[in-house]
This record gives C-alpha cells, structure tokens and sequence, in this order.
C-alpha cells in the first residue's frame, strides 16, 4: 500500500511518515504544497494524507485538482482550525475523512485503514474467527472454545469491531463513534468499562487473552500478545 | 466627495445664484429709471413745443416761428426735434439732428411713454425718441404737426455699462468671500470631529476602559459617540475573554509542562532500563493527550466566544438522544452502582445532533461522577409552548451554594482536592454552557436537600403551520 503525506511541519511529517512506514506502508513525505499537487496527480497512490494549511498551493486546490482529474484516491486532510465550515468544505470538495490537529496517531492509523478497507469488497462472512473465538454475525452469537458466550448487544458490536480490525489498535475514541455513534471526545472511562466488561466475558475464563491495552492509545485484538 | 467640499459647493452655488439675481434686478431697475426719465424728459420737450405753438400767432412768418421753437427747448440740450407740417415740410429741425428717417418711418404715437419710446443707433450716438402731432391752429392751413423728439442716450448707456462690470467684480469677490467664509465655518464646525477623532486614536489596547463623552459633542454627533462607546464595550468584553483565555491556558497547561519537564530531566539524569523509559513516554503520552484535549475543548470554547459555533439545526428527539447516551454510559454507571432514569414525555427540540449530544453527554457524565454509589441520575423532560425543557437531577453528597454560579466558569472546580485527578479539565460544564447558548437556549443550575438540578431549556421547532416559508 503506498500513501502519500503532504504535510509542510517537518517534525509532524516525518513522525507521521515513519509511523506509517513502520505499520507497513510504502510512504512518500512531500513537504510543501507544490511537490504534494505534483506527486498526487502524476503518481498512483492508495490514500492522500493532505494538511489543509499549506504555505503554497493549499490542500483544498490539492482535493479539487485531483477530483478533477477524475482520480478516486481517497483523501484525509488533516485540519488545524476545529471549524465546522472547514470540515464541511473539505468533504464537499471530495475528501473522504478529517481529522483535528492535534490528532493521536494511533487515531490516524485507524483511519487510514478505514480509508482503505473502504475500496475493497467487504468481507460478507456470516462467520468470523479468531483463535477460538466464533462469531456468528446474523444470530449475533459469540463462541469460545464452543462455549456459548452471553453478550449483550453492544457488547457484541464492540467485539465484532475489535475482530474485523484484529491486529489494528482501535483508539477509544474510534470505538466510541464505531459502536454508540458518540463522535466526540468523552472525557469519562466509558470505553475502558466497555473493554473490561467485554474481557471479562470473552477472555478471563480462556488463553490466550485475545483483547490488548496498548497503553495511550487504545485496545486490539490479536491472537498474539505485544508485550 | 468631502463633506466639506460639498457644502462649499452647495453654499457658494447658492450665494452665486443670489447675488447674480439681485445684480440683474438692480441693473434692470437702473435702465427702467433711465428710460424713464429720458420719457420725462421727451414729454417735457413735446410740452414745451406745444405751449409754444399754442402761443403763436397766426401772423408769425416762418423765420419767426423757428426762432420761438429754437427758444422753447432751450432748457434740454441733449433733445433734439424736428417740426413738420401735414405735408411733410420741415418747418424745424435742430440743428445737426438727423430725424428726417425715423420721423418718416415712425408711426406717430399719443402719449410717450416707456412702452411706445423708440431707440435707434445714428453713427456714434443711440437715441431714445417718438413721434407726436401736435394740433396747432393759424398755421398755414391748420393740419396736424408732425414732431418727432429724441434725447442722446450715450451717457446713461456708459453708465450702465460701467455698472454692470462693476456687478460682476462684486458677483465674484462676493462669491469668494463666501467660500472662504464657508470654508472656515466648515472647518471650525468640524473641530468636534476632528477632536473626537483625536480621542480615538488615544485608545491603544491596553486602555480599552477610556469612553467618549458624549454630553461634550455637539449633538449631531451624541450618536456616533453613543455607538462607537458601545462598539468599545463589545470589544472589551470580548478582548477581555480572549485575556483570560490565554491566561487561563498558560496556568493550565504549566503544570503539565513542569511534570514533564522534571520527569525527563530526572530520567535522562541517568542511565536506565528500556522499561523505565518505555513507561516515561506513556505516562508522558497519556499527559500529551490530556494537555491536547484540553487545548481543543479551550478552541471550541473560544470559538462559541466569537459566536462562531454555527449550529447545523435539525429536528432532534431528546428522549432519543437520552436513551442512547444512557446506552454508552450504561456500563460504567453500572459499574459506578448509579441507576439512570427518563421520565416525561417525548421533546422535540431543535438544535445540531453532535453538539446536543455532547453538552447532555458532558452533563450526564457529570452527574454520574458526582453521585455517591447508590444514587439515581434523573433525567426528566417537559416542554411549553415554544421550549423543550430537559432535567438532570442528581443526589450529591455536599454541594454549597455558593458553587452553584461559578459552576459553568473554565476550570472551576468546587472541590480543591480533585484538581487533576484525571478527571477532565473543568471545562465540561463551561462548554455544556456555549452549546447551549448558541442554540438559543438557556441553562441553569439549582440545588436543594442535597439534590443537584440543572436544568436546560432549548427552542422547540416551529409548527409547519406557523412557518413562513
């Protein structure tokens, strides 16, 4: 998967592009608004990540000449000014996502991510596994080790999320939106209760533990322990 | 166009136009006077002639009546005359007059006057004349005289001439005496103007509590002095809040600045394991992301400050809103050992889905941090006529009143030992405020037998009858 990140803040860039890279992306960094304008059309990209605040050429002309060309790159700018005309405009020039400055990275690799499943065909299985977890999505049912496990109903969204992105670490506030629709930041330990509750159910009776905190940033789960 | 440039426009147009009028009158008035006396003069000639033919004898030989008119207008030397009989023969002329044409030409009139005077050039000389018959009796055969009479008018003519170039010399003088007349009342009349613009650049930033007086201007200006102390009042309420906001910002964010600052100098003092520093940067990390929330609910707030939160509305079900976010916090109230409860009907409202689920998210979590175990959060609705009224009601263990108005101020926390416990900033309820305010809504805050209420009232939207659009 290869990205392009058009951000003039050179620590900002550089911190974003090796963190991408060390998530196994392929990333060119362009540092100011003309090279970003001139990579994102004449080379092939997977996701854009656009600063909207440009010295030069600003990302609104970067989204525009892109969709002008016809180019369905999808596109996550990246704003400073925590307006809603700004969010707006962004979307309605063609971008796909937004996210505020200051921005956690673990929150911009979940988008990304996002971003890219989006293209491809979603995976319809009536059945997902991990490890000896089962769920079974249309009876919302959840199994481990062939035990029928309780789950209420929110309980089973979180889990279902935690398991199509197994692998990912999912910040609080990415769950929060995916599961209650909350779509701001709550300053109360809700997620974390979620995820305790949750664990309780799924993973305190079994080995190996399959739902990770990864401590400021958020939860995963994996069938492999991090640390 | 300058104010004062117009009005000297304005004014020297109309003083031009006055003194070229009354300069024309009086010209006008001039000549009129002037012709009549040159008719005066004419009558009295014409009479003298008159008696002086009324006088002669039928006897009198030709030569001895040209000597009685030659003698009868002595008196009027610029008049000439020529007498003749019914027959065209000159019985007299004066001498070097030339009134042969204009006696035949003319018409002979009955009286002269202004109206039936005639003027005409000969060589260098214009003259005023008319021609009269005279009765007369003995002569000859007793026909009708023909007498034709003028007076040189060149003298009154220069005089008018002269006149009328001395009016222009005054028109003008008399115009730019009053344009620089005007100018100076202008300019003077200005003064105030130019004080009051004075005043105004006196006030820098930092003396925003200086006011004009208005009772010193004059009162044409009262009200620009009244709205522009006004427009002072808005900007130093508002330079005010953005003051303390960045006040605010810098004593709140020092205190996570010294922590991490310390911590990282005492860990890079000395050597340490990798787990040591692993655990540096998440606490490190988890204070970032404190410090990074809090900057963005300050933003938010300072945007509702510059009424720049641009509400989307939209037609909302508070109780819908409720029970979902009864549905997040469910488990962590559970846990908390707090029971939620809706009561009251359903309430519509109108207002932007995010922001209203944020403010009543930031009041229920509120509530539920504050309620001993065991309690009850209440959340009740009702709506009159034009409001949606929403409760939420909480037992908490000790609340004095005197917290009760500065529970929606910034970073007001009531209870001193909780400062920075982790539990948000204290700018929850301030921004539950903004949120509501610029929907057009109010909130408030009661409390009693230990029972903490705030109460928030929102717009309902208009009935589709009663809109006009």
């Amino acid at each position: 998967m290869k990205l392009l990140v058009v951000e003039d803040e050179a620590k900002t860039g550089e911190y974003v592009r090796q963190g991408l890279m060390e998530s196994g992306f392929v990333v060119d960094l362009a540092r100011t608004g003309l090279d970003g304008h001139h990579l994102a059309l004449t080379e092939t990209y997977d996701l854009i990540v656009l600063d909207v605040m440009l010295p030069d050429v600003d990302g609104w002309r970067i989204v525009q000449a892109l969709r002008e060309a016809k180019s369905s790159t999808p596109v996550l700018f990246l704003t400073a000014r925590d307006s809603v005309e700004d969010r707006v405009k962004g979307l309605e020039l063609g971008a796909d996502d937004y996210l505020i400055k200051p921005f956690a990275f673990s929150e911009l690799l979940a988008r990304v991510r996002t971003l890219l499943r989006r293209g491809a065909a979603p995976a319809l299985n009536d059945q997902l596994q991990v490890a000896d977890l089962v769920l079974d999505i249309p009876r919302r049912r959840a199994k481990r080790n062939g035990m029928r496990i309780n789950l209420t109903n929110k309980e089973f969204t979180l889990l279902e999320l935690l398991v199509r992105r197994q692998g990912e670490v999912l910040p609080r506030s990415l769950i929060a939106s995916q599961v209650w629709d909350m779509n701001f930041d709550s300053d109360s330990n809700v997620i974390d209760v979620a995820i305790r509750r949750l664990r309780a159910k799924i993973d305190d009776a079994f080995e190996p533990k399959l739902i990770h905190t990864v401590r400021g940033m958020g939860y995963m789960l994996d069938v492999n322990s991090v640390s | 166009m300058s104010l004062a440039l117009r009005l000297i426009v304005s004014i020297g147009a109309v003083i031009t136009v006055v003194l070229l009028t009354f300069g024309w009158m009086v010209e006008r008035s001039i000549n009129s006077h002037f012709v009549q006396q040159d008719v005066d003069e004419l009558n009295a000639v014409v009479q003298s002639l008159a008696q002086s033919l009324a006088e002669q004898s039928a006897s009198q030989t030709p030569d001895g009546l040209k000597r009685q008119l030659a003698a009868a207008v002595s008196g009027h030397h610029n008049a000439q005359f020529r007498v003749a009989d019914s027959n065209g023969n000159v019985i007299y002329a004066t001498p070097n007059s030339n009134l042969g044409r204009f006696s035949r030409l003319t018409p002979p009139v009955d009286t002269i006057d202004i109206d039936s005077v005639r003027i005409w050039r000969d060589k260098s000389e214009t003259y005023r004349g008319a021609v009269v018959q005279l009765m007369q009796n003995g002569f000859q055969n007793g026909g009708p005289l023909t007498v034709a009479v003028a007076t040189g008018i060149n003298f009154h003519l220069h005089y008018l001439e002269s006149f009328r170039s001395y009016l222009k010399i005054i028109t003008v003088a008399a115009c730019l005496i009053a344009i620089l007349a005007t100018w100076l009342a202008v300019y003077q009349g200005h003064a105030p103007l130019r004080r009051i613009s004075r005043e105004i650049r006196r006030i820098k930033s930092d003396q925003l509590h200086i006011r004009l007086a208005p009772e010193t201007v004059p009162v044409e200006l009262t009200e620009l002095a009244v709205s522009f102390n006004d427009m002072l009042d808005r900007i130093e309420g508002v330079f005010l809040r953005l003051s303390n906001f960045s006040a605010d910002i810098a004593h709140e964010l020092r205190t996570p600045i010294t922590n991490l600052k310390t911590q990282t100098e005492v860990a890079l003092s000395q050597a340490r394991s990798v787990e040591h520093y692993r655990e540096i940067l998440y606490s490190s990390l988890e204070e970032y992301e404190r410090m990074a929330k809090m900057v963005g609910d300050m933003l938010f707030l300072a945007q509702a400050d510059n009424k720049l939160l641009k509400p989307e509305l939209v037609v909302i079900d508070l109780a819908v809103e409720v029970r979902s976010l009864f549905d997040y916090f469910e488990a962590w109230a559970e846990e908390q050992m707090v029971t939620l409860t809706l009561v009251g009907p359903e309430v519509g409202v109108q207002g932007d889905r995010l922001m209203i689920r944020r403010a009543l998210s930031n009041l229920l979590s509120n509530a539920i941090r504050n309620t001993s175990k065991g309690g009850t959060v209440t959340v009740s609705m009702s709506a009159t006529l034009d409001t949606g009224v929403l409760r939420v009601e909480n037992p908490t263990p000790a609340m004095l009143p005197e917290h009760l108005p500065h529970l929606f101020e910034r970073f007001y926390r009531p209870d001193a030992s909780r400062q920075r416990s982790g539990e948000g900033a204290g700018l929850g309820l301030a921004i539950v405020k903004s949120i509501i305010e610029a929907h057009g809504g109010s909130i408030d805050v009661s409390s009693a037998a230990k029972l903490i209420t705030f109460t928030i009232t929102l717009p309902i939207p208009t009935c589709p009858k009663e809109r006009r659009d």
